[in-house]
């Protein structure tokens, strides 16, 4: 436990010891800042409209403005967490820390999951900086607190899945860059694996529906937590996690 | 201590480390000598778990290096080569994470900190980024985590390489200290500082065992003692009256200084130490020539440990 720690805080010093951290949350707030104001500015013409039309009565925030707000933010998240998960394990292999790390009376779980969870709360920390915007809307609308929270539930759990996949790219290579384009590509791969769903067959379809990160998202923003949900993320994670492990074990036997 | 029996490691179709066996008694200093990729690191590496054997057996106290891995991890301080160091770290707080991975509680960890911080001579750096640590400032942090936790072993890879005269005189006598207490196993290229600095010696070549034995065996070996000697007089009678001391085995004139034919510079070979030394100095003087100079030469470390290393590969090649 003692071990997890230091390595947990040394990792997350080390992020915000660096630009790192503050070169993703800038990124990060602008993007969603920007699409913030374009939802909103788009939502207040559509509402002066449902005065005039009272066919578009059903227009409400939630669904009009968070729930897809929520989306985009979910893929901004998906294209930031390999840079943010890049240098965990590839750093340490290529500047030759590894070796003086794996001496120690150490487990690769400890080194593994230590380094996971500094990064998830990066990730947590990039989440919560971005109410900011919600915190607005707030002083001007009725915001529907609840569906929100469980939207923000989701991005979190998510990130931990993205984490785990990036996490398990850097055990793979010594080299950030090729560990970034590594998880980013397999984390869009999974992501939209669900969209060619309906062209694959009755028989592949919904398996790669029930796989693809994208549409186990989806109810999310809509306010909704299911389970199979909630079970997929926790497996997800898991999974990687004990790939990481297990490629960090490798190196002992390979280096 | 530690045992090493039959380690071989192969990397493809190389053989690093090839049937080496050793053992390392407790509280012996140990150096491990051999040319550049002999396989010291690679055998380090097996001891310290990096990576395991592909045949063979290393022991740490009772435990298995391969299969107890975390308990030897727990007995043995270590310092690679090149001391990798997180660059973006302060010394103090670079050892409090150390402390930290090596599950040290933390009242005892500021303790540690301190007296390894004392022991390298870091006191008043602690707070310094690593990456602006000069060479040698950045080798006594690898010793010091080394040291943290006051493990039972030691696995020192090169330890004093970069350091300045005045440091390693420090470094030597802080390893030095060690004798009896811990068991220290230190590769060097520098073979005063073995010496110096050992109880013991392992050489090895290629990846395997040369010779192994108290660090006199460097000095041994190199046939028996020399004598440089000048001398003002006649070459020829000289030489003559020289090799029919009792004790000089041969007798080689090297030159004459061009400027006084009368003056001559003789390398003898010797069968004995000083009284040897004496007997010639007796009969040149009593022979009534002038005495100039009498130096007694050893092989230099060096010279032995190329001879050591050349002739254990050319026996290696006839072999094949």
């Amino acid at each position: 436990m003692r071990a997890f720690a230091a390595i947990y805080l040394r990792e997350l010093k080390a992020y915000f010891f660096s630009p790192i951290a503050y070169a993703l949350l800038v990124s990060f707030l602008a993007l969603t800042g920007y699409f913030f104001y374009s939802g909103v500015a788009f939502y207040a013409v559509a509402s002066l409209q449902v005065m005039q039309n009272p066919m578009m009565m059903q227009l409400n925030l939630q669904q009009y403005l968070l729930a897809p707000l929520l989306m985009n933010t979910s893929v901004m998240l998906m294209l930031i967490t390999p840079l943010l998960t890049m240098r965990l394990l590839s750093e340490e292999k290529r500047s030759g820390t590894m070796e003086l790390l794996l001496s120690y009376p150490l487990g690769d779980v400890q080194v593994v999951l230590g380094k996971f969870f500094a990064a998830w709360t990066f990730f947590l920390v990039m989440v919560v900086a971005s109410w900011f915007h919600v915190g607005l809307l707030a002083t001007m609308a009725e915001v529907p607190w609840a569906p929100l929270a469980v939207a923000y539930l989701g991005l979190i759990i998510m990130g931990g899945a993205f984490i785990s996949l990036g996490l398990w790219a850097s055990a793979l290579t010594e080299n950030q860059i090729v560990a970034a384009v590594a998880g980013f590509v397999a984390l869009l791969l999974v992501w939209a694996m669900g969209w060619s769903a309906s062209v694959a067959g009755p028989a592949i379809g919904p398996v790669l529906t029930k796989l693809s990160l994208g549409s186990h998202f989806e109810n999310f923003p809509k306010g909704l937590i299911d389970t199979a949900d909630l079970a997929y993320f926790v497996l997800f994670m898991g999974f990687f996690l004990f790939l990481s492990i297990r490629t960090l074990e490798a190196k002992r036997w390979k280096a | 201590m530690i045992e090493v029996k039959e380690l071989t490691k192969r990397f493809g179709a190389t053989v690093a480390v090839d049937r080496l066996s050793f053992k390392v008694e407790r509280g012996e200093i140990m150096g491990f000598l051999g040319p550049n990729g002999a396989g010291k690191t690679t055998t380090m590496r097996m001891l310290t778990g990096f990576f395991p054997p592909s045949s063979g057996q290393a022991t740490i106290g009772t435990y298995d290096v391969v299969d107890q891995a975390n308990k030897t991890r727990a007995l043995v301080g270590y310092m690679p080569e090149n001391v990798p160091l997180y660059q973006d770290m302060r010394i103090k707080e670079y050892l409090h994470f150390v402390a930290g991975v090596k599950a040290l509680d933390r009242a005892r960890a500021g303790s540690e900190v301190s007296r390894v911080l004392g022991a390298v001579g870091l006191e008043t750096r602690a707070d310094q980024l690593i990456k602006q640590l000069s060479k040698g400032y950045r080798q006594r942090v690898g010793l010091a985590q080394a040291l943290l936790g006051d493990p039972p072993v030691l696995i020192l890879d090169e330890p004093t390489i970069g350091l300045d005269p005045g440091q390693i005189v420090e470094i030597r006598s802080l390893i030095k200290g060690f004798a009896g207490s811990k068991t220290v196993v230190l590769s060097s290229h520098i073979l005063p500082e073995v010496a110096a600095t050992c109880s013991r010696v392992v050489i090895i070549n290629q990846g395997r065992l040369v010779t192994e034995g108290p660090p006199e065996l460097l000095r041994a070996g190199a046939g028996g003692d020399h004598l440089r000697l000048s001398v003002q007089g006649p070459e020829e009678e000289l030489t003559q009256l020289l090799s029919k001391v009792p004790g000089v085995n041969s007798v080689a004139c090297q030159e004459q200084a061009p400027q006084n034919g009368t003056c001559c510079y003789f390398s003898l070979e010797t069968g004995g130490g000083p009284e040897v030394a004496a007997e010639v100095a007796k009969a040149v003087v009593e022979a009534g020539y002038g005495l100039l100079e009498l130096t007694p030469v050893s092989a230099s470390l060096e010279e032995v440990f190329m001879q050591l290393t050349t002739s254990e590969q050319a026996a290696g090649e006839e072999a094949a």
